[in-house]
């Protein structure tokens, strides 16, 4: 299937102050707020892609042996670490 | 609204309850989307929406949902998709439903619900009232008052052609009376169904807010905060009581063209009744209004100079037709079927001490209240009102409401 971008809805073609939408995303991802990020311990890694499967925000990329996250999107939210069959995830403070 | 001429040929009038009165009405305007969980006294208006879906009468697509607040969320999303949507509640029914209630008017949907109004618990309460429709009076849909049987099927047509008007743009509450008007049976005629559409015309709903893969946007992003946020809110709310004061026009001027052309002519915003040369009059809202112009009748063949004024559009509260209705009296009683706790009197009373702030001179004002929890208002009731507004007038005005049926047995 190819993917065709839509415009977005040209929002200066009504009122103002009508109802309230948004025709721009928001800059700020999650990346940018999140607390914890999830660290992959390589070696325990199978790829058996269950943390791609829980992933609320689809933020999981595969690599060649492992997976790994995009940490531009993860919210940190753990679900990963704690659905791992491997423990193959650990949740680390992101520094100050 | 279908594009198929309407499936049935649809009878010219029938003889039905103010429910089933608006049911034909939701028939004849043709919605795409119909949700409505069962409440009493609102339940036989859902058998008949069910009746008519099962039956071919009304094509459309109807909606089971497992309870009130569904119905609302189902509802708001059809519309957001553009489609012309229906409901009807009453009571805990409206109660369940009030968080989508709520986000309704502000996302300026232009939804229609019945409201068959009743009373709320406790003391437990089957039965009708305005008390839950006036709890709902103040977060920002259009709300109007039937009288009659004919004039809510009438006016749930009218409904969505104001809701949809693209100065408005906001969900309405037709208000039609548990008990009185749900369950009171006469003949209703229907208005054509080719001339509904043509009144009505197509569907519009979603041109300035959408769920729309075609037109991409953020429904209802987070607003508000501070910084510019605030600002933003506040032009919002602005535009949401811009809307509202745009409704009182449109209500008029939809009500004007019903009547040209389909011949019946119902009072938009006040109706004035023996106005004209009266020293005194009572405000009447619903069902209750018929037993009271008929005391108004009886008071005037008495000698009396009584007058009466109906309210049909409460919110909007129509401020300069209230203010021109007063301005030719010299005392006003009102009477409410419903409380204010907050103000131990009731809430048209409330509405109706605005107004004579606007007037160049006070007038003495009563609160009435009766006919709560289905008790019935008669013209004996109302021949009291009028006594105790004319006493009013000469000087002896009660500093606390009028309870009609306090004394009844």
């Amino acid at each position: 299937m190819k993917l065709v971008a839509r415009p977005w809805f040209d929002a200066s073609a009504v009122a103002n102050d009508l109802a309230p939408i948004a025709t721009e995303p928001s800059p700020m991802l999650p990346g940018d707020w999140r607390s914890l990020r999830p660290v992959v311990e390589r070696g325990k890694c199978v790829k058996c892609a269950v943390c791609w499967l829980y992933c609320p925000v689809q933020c999981v990329v595969e690599k060649a042996r492992w997976f790994d996250f995009d940490l531009a999107t993860c919210k940190g939210c753990g679900i990963c670490a704690q659905e791992c069959p491997q423990r193959a995830i650990v949740m680390v403070e992101e520094a100050a | 609204m279908s594009a198929l001429p309407q499936a049935k040929t649809l009878p010219g009038h029938v003889v039905c309850d103010g429910n089933e009165a608006a049911a034909w009405g939701v028939v004849l305007s043709r919605p795409d989307m119909v949700a409505v969980y069962p409440i009493t006294p609102q339940t036989s208006l859902v058998e008949a929406l069910a009746q008519f879906a099962a039956d071919g009468t009304l094509d459309t697509e109807m909606v089971e949902a497992e309870g009130e607040h569904s119905v609302l969320s189902v509802l708001q999303g059809a519309c957001l998709a553009g489609a012309r949507t229906y409901t009807a509640t009453s009571g805990p029914g409206l109660a369940f439903m009030f968080e989508p209630y709520l986000r309704a008017p502000g996302l300026r949907l232009p939804m229609v619900m019945s409201l068959v109004t009743r009373d709320t618990l406790s003391p437990q309460c089957v039965w009708g009232g305005h008390q839950d429709a006036m709890s709902v009076r103040d977060v920002g849909w259009i709300q109007v008052y039937c009288e009659s049987v004919q004039e809510i099927l009438d006016t749930v047509i009218m409904a969505f052609r104001i809701a949809e008007h693209r100065d408005v743009m906001l969900p309405i509450n037709v208000c039609h009376d548990g008990n009185y008007l749900s369950f009171g049976v006469c003949r209703v005629d229907l208005p054509d169904a080719a001339g509904v559409d043509a009144f009505l015309g197509k569907a519009d709903t979603n041109w300035h807010v959408a769920l729309d893969p075609d037109r991409p946007m953020g429904v209802d992003p987070l607003t508000g905060g501070g910084g510019p946020g605030a600002a933003l809110f506040a032009r919002y709310r602005k535009g949401h009581c811009r809307g509202m004061q745009n409704a009182l026009q449109v209500i008029v001027d939809t009500h004007r063209d019903f009547g040209d052309r389909f011949g019946r002519r119902h009072a938009p915003l006040l109706e004035e009744y023996r106005l004209d040369d009266a020293e005194y009059a009572i405000v009447t809202i619903g069902s209750m209004t018929g037993a009271a112009k008929d005391a108004v009748d009886e008071a005037r063949c008495a000698g009396q100079r009584a007058g009466l004024i109906k309210v049909k559009t409460y919110r909007p509260f129509p401020l300069q037709a209230m203010v021109q209705a007063l301005a030719r009296v010299k005392a006003v009683g009102v009477v409410d079927r419903s409380v204010s706790f907050g103000w131990n009197a009731g809430p048209v009373f409330q509405d109706v001490l605005g107004t004579l702030a606007m007037l160049p001179q006070r007038i003495p004002a009563v609160s009435f209240i009766g006919g709560l929890a289905g008790a019935d208002l008669t013209p004996g009731h109302f021949a009291r009102a009028l006594e105790t507004t004319a006493q009013a007038l000469a000087g002896a005005v009660p500093i606390a409401p009028v309870w009609l049926n306090e004394n009844d047995r």
